[in-house]
This record gives C-alpha cells, sequence and structure tokens, in this order.
C-alpha cells in the first residue's frame, strides 16, 4: 500500500517541546516547536546529526517521555498529556517502536517466544495458548526466523536476527504506525539492507505507516516518501524526498547531502562536502519560522535568508 | 575447475562488475530455515532443574542442607533421652543421685570393641555420641534440636529478604524521585538504630522467646537486601528492553517483577547467602544476652556460646554444634551460587 495523502494523517505533532531540566539554571531544550504530519501507509524520515532531537521525538511521541508542551494528535486522538484507558490502550497497541540496539532492547532472560508475546500477554490478545503460540509462529515465518527459535534465549542470535526479533514484538500488535529509532545502525551493511527490505515488505502488506530515524542519509532516501530535517532540536527544512534532495534549500540541509558519498567513483572524486557550523554561519533558528517554498517543501529561517536561499538554488 | 578457467572467469567478473540490486537482499522463503538443533527447546523450569543438578557443588549442598533438615526432625528422638533432662543414677549405697556432667562421647559397644574393656562408671551402659554438657544433658538431642531453632532462623530470613528487603528495593529504585527520597530516608532511620536499641524495645513489649528473635530479624534484616535491589534497579530500569516493555503497555508490576527481578537474581542471591549466618548469628546473639531462646531450649548459637565458655577445659562441646553451623553455611552458599547460576543463564555462565 502506498501512502495515501487524501486521508486524514494518521499522526500529527503540533509544536512539539521537549525540555529536560539538567539543574535549576539550565535547561536543555533537546526538541524545540517541531511540527509535522505522518499520512496512513508513509514512511516519514527524520534525519539530523547526533544530538539533533531524533530519538527524543521518537520518544515523545510514543510517551516514554512527557512531552513539555504541544499537541500530538494520534488517529484523532490527543496523546498528550494524560491518557484515559482507551486513549492509553490504542497508545499502546497501534503505535510500535523497533529499538536502536538489538543488543539491549531484548531481556536476556527472556524467550524469544514470550519477548515477541509480551503485547499479547499485556492485552490479552488470545483465548488459548496454542492461539497465542500460532499468533507468533506466523510472525517468526513472516521476519525471516524459524518456529524452532521460540524457545531460544537472545544471546544465541546474531545482531541480525535480534533485531528481526525487535521487527517482530512490535509487528504482532497489528501497529498503524511504527517508529523506527535508528532500528538498523547497529547492523553491518548487508543486515541492513535485508531488514530495510523486510521493513518495506511488512509495510506493502500491512500498510502501517513508518516514523524512520536514522543518520543514514542513503537508507533514508530509499525508503522515505518525505523526509524531515533536524538539527539542535528544530525542524529546518521538510518536503517530499524528492523535493529534498533535488533542491535543498537550507545550508545544514545542503551540506548533509553533501556528505553522502557516490557509489561511482567519477563522480565521487569530484564531491565536495560543504562545512556547516551553526555559530558561524550568520544564522538564528530563534528568529526564523518554518515557512513554506512549494507542493510539501517547507524550509525554516527568515523571509530573506529564504529568498537568499531560493535564488542561489535556482 | 582448471586454473586457466578460473582465471577466465575471474576476468569475466572485473569486466562486469557486479550491481547489486533489491532482490539480493530478500529472504528466500522457498527454501526451509536452516534450524541449529544443538538448542533443543526445554521447558524453563526443567533447564533450571537440568542445569541445577549438573552442578556438583549444588547438589552436595542440597544433600547437607537435606540430611540437616532430616536430623533436626528425628535426631532429638533417636535416643530417649529428652533436650532439657539431665541424666542421672541413683546411687543406693549413698542414696545420692549421680549426675553424667560433661561426659566425652562415649559409645559402649565401640568401647569395647576397640579396647575390650567395659566403661567403669555408673553410665557404663548408656550411649552419648556427642557426649554430654557440663549440666549433664545429652548433647546430641541438644544438637539436633538446636538445629531446629537455627533452620527456622535461616528460613525466616529468606523470607524476610525475599519479601521485604527485596520488595522494598525494587519499588523504591523503579518509581525513583519523590517516592525514592522518602523510601530512602525512612531505610537511613531504620539503619541508624541499633539492633540492640530495637531488641530492647521489643523486649519490653513482647514475651522474651524465638519470636522476639523474629520480629527483630524483620525489623532490620531486610535493609542490605533493599540496597542491593534498589541499585540493580537502577542499573536496569532505563535498558532499552524496558522501553521495549513500556511502549507495549507494561504495568509497573509487570516491569519490576517479571521483566527487571530474573535480571538482578545473581546479586540478590549472593546477598541473601551472607545474610543467613548473620542472621543466625544474630539469633545466637540474643540468646547470649537473654531476650532469644529461653533456657531450657537451645539453638545452634547458645550450643556454641555454652561450649566457648569451656573450650579450654571440655573442648569436645563447642565441636558438634560447630561443624553443624559450619556445614549448614557452606551448603546454604553452594545452594546459592547454583540457583543462580541455574536461574540465570547467560552467555558467560556456559
Amino acid at each position: 500500500m502506498a501512502a495515501d495523502y487524501s486521508q486524514e494523517p494518521i499522526l500529527k505533532v503540533e509544536h512539539m517541546k521537549q525540555y529536560f531540566k539538567v539543574s535549576s539554571s539550565f535547561t536543555v531544550k533537546a526538541v524545540d516547536d517541531v511540527s509535522f504530519d505522518i499520512y496512513p501507509g508513509e514512511t516519514y524520515g527524520l534525519v539530523g546529526e547526533s544530538g539533533s532531537g531524533k530519538t527524543t521525538i521518537g520518544r515523545g511521541i510514543i510517551r516514554l517521555y512527557d512531552p513539555t508542551d504541544g499537541k500530538i494528535t494520534f488517529k484523532g486522538a490527543d496523546i498528550t498529556g494524560k491518557l484515559d484507558k482507551d486513549t492509553f490502550k490504542l497508545l499502546r497497541t497501534k503505535m510500535q517502536m523497533i529499538f536502536q540496539d538489538p543488543m539491549a532492547s531484548l531481556n536476556p532472560r527472556k524467550k524469544i517466544g514470550d519477548i515477541i508475546g509480551e503485547g499479547l500477554d499485556i492485552h490479552k490478545m488470545y483465548s488459548t495458548k496454542e492461539e497465542r503460540k500460532q499468533k507468533i509462529d506466523r510472525i517468526l515465518a513472516m521476519v525471516g526466523l524459524a518456529a524452532e527459535h521460540y524457545d531460544r534465549y537472545p544471546y544465541q542470535f546474531s545482531g541480525g536476527q535480534r533485531q528481526r526479533v525487535g521487527i517482530a514484538r512490535a509487528l504482532i500488535m497489528n501497529p498503524e504506525l511504527i517508529i523506527a529509532d535508528e532500528c538498523i545502525s547497529a547492523l553491518d551493511v548487508s543486515i541492513q539492507a535485508q531488514v530495510v527490505n523486510l521493513m518495506k515488505d511488512i509495510q506493502e502488506e500491512t500498510g502501517a505507516a513508518y516514523l524512520f530515524i536514522a543518520h543514514d542519509l542513503s537508507m533514508v532516501k530509499y525508503i522515505s516518501d518525505r523526509i524531515g530535517v533536524l538539527h539542535l532540536g528544530r525542524m529546518l527544512e521538510t518536503g517530499t524526498t524528492q523535493e529534498i534532495f533535488s533542491r535543498p534549500l537550507h545550508p545544514y540541509t545542503r551540506s548533509l547531502l553533501s556528505a553522502i558519498p557516490s557509489p561511482n567513483p567519477r563522480t565521487e572524486k569530484g564531491r565536495t562536502a560543504l562545512e556547516y557550523d551553526y555559530a558561524t554561519s550568520g544564522l538564528d533558528y530563534d528568529k526564523g519560522t518554518l515557512t513554506k517554498v512549494e507542493g510539501s517543501h517547507y524550509v525554516h529561517g527568515t523571509a530573506k535568508e529564504i529568498a537568499e536561499w531560493m535564488e542561489s538554488t535556482s | 575447475m582448471s586454473v586457466q578457467k578460473a582465471v577466465q572467469s575471474e576476468y569475466a567478473l572485473q569486466q562486469s562488475a557486479y550491481e547489486p540490486s533489491a532482490e539480493d537482499f530478500v529472504f528466500d522463503k522457498s527454501i526451509d530455515i536452516y534450524t541449529d538443533r544443538n538448542y533443543a527447546s526445554v521447558g524453563f523450569w526443567k533447564g533450571v532443574f537440568t542445569r541445577f543438578f549438573k552442578n556438583v557443588r549444588a547438589v552436595i549442598g542440597l544433600v547437607i542442607i537435606v540430611v540437616c533438615m532430616f536430623l533436626a526432625l528425628v535426631g532429638p528422638h533417636m535416643n530417649r533421652y529428652g533436650y532439657s533432662d539431665i541424666q542421672s543414677v541413683y546411687d543406693q549405697e549413698t542414696g545420692k543421685e549421680i549426675t553424667a556432667r560433661s561426659l566425652p562421647p562415649r559409645i559402649p559397644w565401640l568401647h569395647r570393641m576397640i579396647s575390650g574393656e567395659e566403661y567403669q562408671d555408673e553410665f557404663a551402659d548408656r550411649t552419648f555420641l556427642f557426649g554430654t554438657d557440663s549440666l549433664g544433658r545429652d548433647l546430641w538431642t541438644r544438637v539436633w534440636y538446636g538445629a531446629r531453632v537455627s533452620l527456622l532462623i535461616a528460613f525466616v530470613t529468606i523470607f524476610i529478604d525475599m519479601i521485604v528487603g527485596m520488595s522494598f528495593g525494587l519499588i523504591s529504585g523503579y518509581f525513583g524521585g519523590f517516592a525514592d527520597d522518602v523510601m530512602q530516608r525512612f531505610v537511613e532511620i531504620a539503619n541508624s538504630i541499633p539492633r540492640l536499641v530495637i531488641v530492647g524495645v521489643l523486649a519490653t513489649i513482647m514475651p522474651k522467646g524465638i519470636g522476639l528473635v523474629i520480629v527483630a530479624l524483620l525489623l532490620t534484616e531486610w535493609i542490605g537486601m533493599s540496597k542491593i535491589a534498589r541499585a540493580e534497579m537502577l542499573k536496569n530500569k532505563e535498558q532499552e528492553y524496558i522501553m521495549a516493555s513500556r511502549t507495549l503497555g507494561a504495568g509497573s508490576g509487570r516491569i519490576i517483577f517479571i521483566d527487571i527481578l530474573p535480571n538482578t537474581i545473581g546479586p540478590i542471591i549472593t546477598q541473601m547467602m551472607f545474610s543467613i549466618p548473620t542472621a543466625i548469628f544474630t539469633e545466637a546473639f540474643l540468646s547470649f544476652v537473654g531476650v532469644g531462646i529461653m533456657l531450657p531450649q537451645c539453638s545452634i548459637g547458645s550450643l556454641i556460646e555454652d561450649g566457648f565458655n569451656n573450650i579450654t577445659t571440655l573442648p569436645y562441646q563447642i565441636v558438634p554444634p560447630i561443624l553443624v553451623l559450619a556445614f549448614l553455611m557452606l551448603a546454604f552458599n553452594f545452594v546459592g551460587d547454583g540457583l543462580r547460576e541455574a536461574l540465570a543463564p547467560r552467555i558467560e555462565d556456559m
């Protein structure tokens, strides 16, 4: 199923802020006024350097953190503030997360079957033990593991296999939105491709939407329908993959894209990586706003700055 | 394949560099996935059972504990002496009562067999396996009677550690913030009151005896365990697998006792094994200062105290209770180690 833009967005993030109070005089603004939408069946890629707030956004949306401010709507229900029972259940079943480190995200003392079946156990989504086993076996097969793996412990698996267990754990709840938090960063390249293709297959089969958080731009380009570029907790530029890659406007986006190595040695030789440093760039993120350029392409800056960037790229 | 052919094919490869396509990374679902049967599936408790009984030391420990428990149950009834009966004979000629004070161990038939002679005193026909104490009571009976008390104390301590200390520490560490502050201040206050003061206060409001010892342990023995459990909780609760449980909607109880507890079992069992001897000696100490087991009842601790008073003149009196205590301690530690390894298999244990 391809992304369906005619429907209401499945997830709406409006002016999300996430501050962490380090001491009485110092607060880290990990996420500062970020807004975006995700449509059913769509893959939204979130990119940015380490510390730009990508993971924090993911964790704030799924309520591992309590966002400081802003409104997040999931399937029409407000999931900020105190959740009532139905909203909590909706959030905990229809939104799932795939974690970054396959070594740390599986409980070392639990069997694979019980790790995958945990969601079923919590929400009592089966009537007999056979039904539970059947459901788990089906998901195991879907992610390319055998039913015999049910009784093993995480330490008996490789990194790629563990990550597939992590995906299975999210999938068994039939989620409509999966937050993939750098879920391929800890894997080697061939396994990365395997996992990403698995995720694509699953999307075709189930129609789930992804919030794909990564710093590997080539992978994001491969899987995403739309992309958001984050820096220092701000959304600097967002648009379709086509818009961002063909006409990056913000200097930070341009520097990010220029850092992608080219597989063709002839073009790779001529590639120059642009430098970008916020302190010396002369930009002040506090002054700018997220402004529409064309279609779904938005860029963050003052009117003057944006006009300048438009001119230099046209 | 000939060398020439190999060179040719390599040349061909160089000519057209292989371009990987998406199909190369797709699962081939047409073939059966290779299954490694070295790790045949075993149920959790069955696995724990086999791992435990493979461990020689753990089995030795278990055997010692079972034997001690058996002797504690039937030992006092294996002869006709009661634990508080003073053994004596009535001398017809002088009309005096002669008590069997401080006799060394004696087994008449063994003595006859080895030396060919009979004992020449008034107790020639009686068997005292461990001898008698300075009042003339049979030590075998008293040692196993005392072992009942010490085993009871050991199991009460396990219970206190597991239920009170562990739960308190895990809950305090998990919720953190204000709840943790309040609970930790409570621990500090409880920890700052000397045990003897608590016992002193208790002695004024309840009758002396084993009940008082148990209440005293209940009030003080859990603190060490709660600290260990809290530290383990703090270490584990920020792990990604706990976040995963939370995103699945797991409640606090499930996270604390089903997800995190099995991961903290190693240090918890170790701490428990350390606290058992402490508790047994606490009981001995309380009996010594006169608020624990009341005479003529006895415990391993009070027997050791008695024996220690006479150690220079009657050294055989201290040996039996000391040996029973030593074997019990050793056995509890063996079993604890074995349990830890059996319950918590990790790659470093295999």
